[in-house]
């Protein structure tokens, strides 16, 4: 882990609020794994005041590629920065998904929801060169929310797309999706991130299933780094009381190990 | 070359810059970024006598120019942060200052009781905003008489230097410095963060689950040094800035209002090495003003 004040921006896309950055980060790009994030200063000035927590979606030699949506005033700023810009970063952080040899040979499902998809991409290319077979599900509420299909496309990843409106591929939840998928797939390990709603169901199948599965989850985050405990969740360990930091031991979780929100309630 | 050591009378620090309790966790965690032995010194996360849960998330957010946080102290206890943060802290040439919490008068002695026994340890901080269980979660900082009662019971057995940070929260704030100063305090560190709250208009809630937090970064800067320069002018014991501080010139600011040291808060988050920067910046600025020691700004407001 580290700072990098000055990754100087090499390439940028947009489609929509959806942005991809790729900026040079020797150093971070040699260290990253997938599931493992940064974070981002969205400006010099001192509103915003925070980093933005943000997932390393892709690896190129010595730069790195962000994939992120304009939600708020951080994510819309960084969405402003051009090509020969500076991105000023710390990372790379967090503990990701466990990527063993294991894996070799397995059929693994990796799902995404909308924004989610941005770690995923790296981890399905991880999967594929440890010679795993993963099958990507991505979802996103309209056609515009899924712009990064092409790429897996391109790259012949096996891909099944979803829209709640049906305005591109299986109309209906990407939840929805794999679960019907499940008749004639068996994967040995799933992969998840997306809003929180959609981990949990993926969470229910991948019980009842009896498939292990790690999500990629979501906190408010002021440092990003352990050391001011803002982030926390509690989750299901041997000492169940105590609430756990999500950007030091994860953001990637085992499933048995993540209480849902509805479960608390 | 610029001498930047202070001395506070009870400690010798080798620069003005510290870092604020619940800011730069145990200290190990910013050594990626950070030379420890740098730093004038450092303040470590507040310790109860126990582990501590602290509270429900969501714990932050973000505001103008701030941060309010609810993270409701949690922490390790005395005994885990003794065994197995102070082994590591130890070999670090800079001040280790240990904020101290307490549920009641009697918890902060304890506290100060067993670190007592630990090596390495230069000074307490009393961190006298805690909710306080038996005065119906009414912290000590809130009044003259409890701030007084706390620092006197814990400076009675105390074998290290105690410095009271006061609570900002208040309508008087000399009459609290005082009251400390009276019961024995070596110092004050002014101040803790201020009382917030931020609504989510969509869902009607307060975006905090405590609904209340404490509000701190640079949108604090002004308010806390209008009181460092007030509490200045009445007490004899040093004072520590703390409150908003980002750059060269915030502790500088804090110093001439009559602060002999700082502390870094919520810019340790935006930039881990900014307390490194701002030692860079007052060795060029008394270089550039023709200043040997910076103890020489200290209080020299010009009214
Ligand atoms: C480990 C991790 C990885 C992430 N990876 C990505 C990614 O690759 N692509 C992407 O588009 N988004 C990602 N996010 C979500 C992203 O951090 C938020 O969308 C972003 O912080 C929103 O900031 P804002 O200023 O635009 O929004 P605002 O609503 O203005 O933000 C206000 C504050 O709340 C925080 N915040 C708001 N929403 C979230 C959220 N969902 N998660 C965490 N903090 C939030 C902000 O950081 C900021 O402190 C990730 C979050 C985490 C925790
Ligand atoms: C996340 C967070 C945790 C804090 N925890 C403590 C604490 O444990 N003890 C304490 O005395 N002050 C604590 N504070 C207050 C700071 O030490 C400091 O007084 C305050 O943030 C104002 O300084 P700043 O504006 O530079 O952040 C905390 C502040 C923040 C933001
Ligand atoms: S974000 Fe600061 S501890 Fe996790």
């Amino acid at each position: 882990m580290h700072k990098e004040p000055k990754a100087p921006i090499i390439h940028k896309k947009t489609w929509g609020d959806y942005c991809l950055l790729g900026f040079q980060a020797e150093r971070l790009a040699a260290e990253a794994q997938p599931g493992q994030f940064i974070m981002a200063r969205p400006s010099d000035s001192l509103h915003p005041l925070l980093r933005r927590p943000i997932s390393i979606h892709s690896v190129l030699d010595d730069s790195i590629e962000i994939y992120f949506q304009q939600t708020g005033i951080g994510t819309t700023l960084l969405g402003q920065k051009e090509k020969g810009d500076f991105l000023d970063i710390i990372g790379p952080l967090g503990k990701g998904f466990h990527l063993e040899s294991s894996l070799q040979g397995k059929s693994v499902a990796i799902i995404g929801g909308g924004r989610g998809i941005a770690p995923l991409y790296f981890l399905a290319h991880r999967m594929r060169n440890l010679g795993a077979f993963p099958r990507i599900y991505y979802g996103g509420r309209t056609i515009n929310d899924i712009p990064l299909r092409q790429k897996f496309e391109e790259e012949d990843f096996e891909i099944l797309l979803s829209t709640d409106d049906g305005s591109f591929g299986f109309k209906g939840l990407v939840t929805a999706l794999f679960q019907k998928s499940l008749q004639e797939f068996s994967p040995f390990r799933i992969f998840t991130c997306g809003p929180e709603a959609m981990m949990a169901k993926i969470a229910q199948i991948a019980h009842d299933k009896d498939i292990s599965s790690e999500f990629s989850l979501e906190a408010i985050m002021g440092c990003g780094f352990g050391a001011c405990w803002g982030c926390v969740r509690k989750l299901r360990k041997e000492n169940e009381e105590e609430w756990s930091k999500i950007c030091e031991e994860g953001p990637v979780f085992q499933g048995d190990q993540i209480i849902w929100e509805k479960e608390e309630l | 070359m610029t001498d930047l050591s202070v001395d506070l009378g009870f400690l010798r620090l080798k620069n003005p810059v510290l870092t604020a309790s619940g800011t730069f966790g145990y200290g190990v965690e910013f050594t990626p970024f950070v030379d420890l032995n740098k730093l004038g010194g450092f303040v470590v996360k507040g310790l109860y006598f126990h582990p501590r849960l602290g509270n429900p998330p969501p714990r932050l957010v973000e505001t103008a120019s701030g941060l309010i946080n609810a993270i409701g102290l949690q922490g390790i206890g005395v005994k885990r942060f003794s065994e197995e943060i102070l082994p590591r802290l130890k070999n670090y040439e800079t001040a280790l200052i240990v904020n101290v919490c307490g549920e009641d008068d009697e918890e902060y002695a304890a506290v100060v009781e067993y670190l007592d026994k630990q090596d390495g340890i230069a000074a307490y901080e009393l961190n006298i905003s805690c909710p306080n269980t038996k005065r119906d979660g009414r912290c000590p900082a809130l009044s003259p008489e409890t701030t007084y009662a706390v620092v006197d019971l814990v400076k009675k057995t105390s074998v290290r230097p105690i410095i009271t940070k006061l609570s900002p929260n208040v309508t008087d704030i000399v009459e609290i410095a005082l009251a400390a100063q009276e019961g024995g305090s070596d110092g004050i560190a002014l101040a803790n963060t201020y009382l917030a709250m931020a609504v989510d208009v969509e869902k009607r809630s307060p975006k905090l689950a405590n609904v209340f937090g404490g509000l701190s970064g640079p949108a604090i800067k002004p308010l806390t040094l209008r009181m460092v320069f007030q509490v200045a002018q009445k007490v004899q014991i040093p004072i520590i800035g703390i409150g908003g501080i980002v750059s060269g010139n915030d502790a500088l600011e804090y110093m001439i209002a009559g602060a002999s040291a700082i502390e870094v808060g919520t810019a340790n988050f935006v930039d881990p090495e900014t307390t490194t920067k701002i030692i860079q910046d007052l060795e060029i600025h008394c270089r550039k003003a023709g200043i040997q020691s910076i103890e020489q700004i200290i209080g020299t407001l010009k009214v």
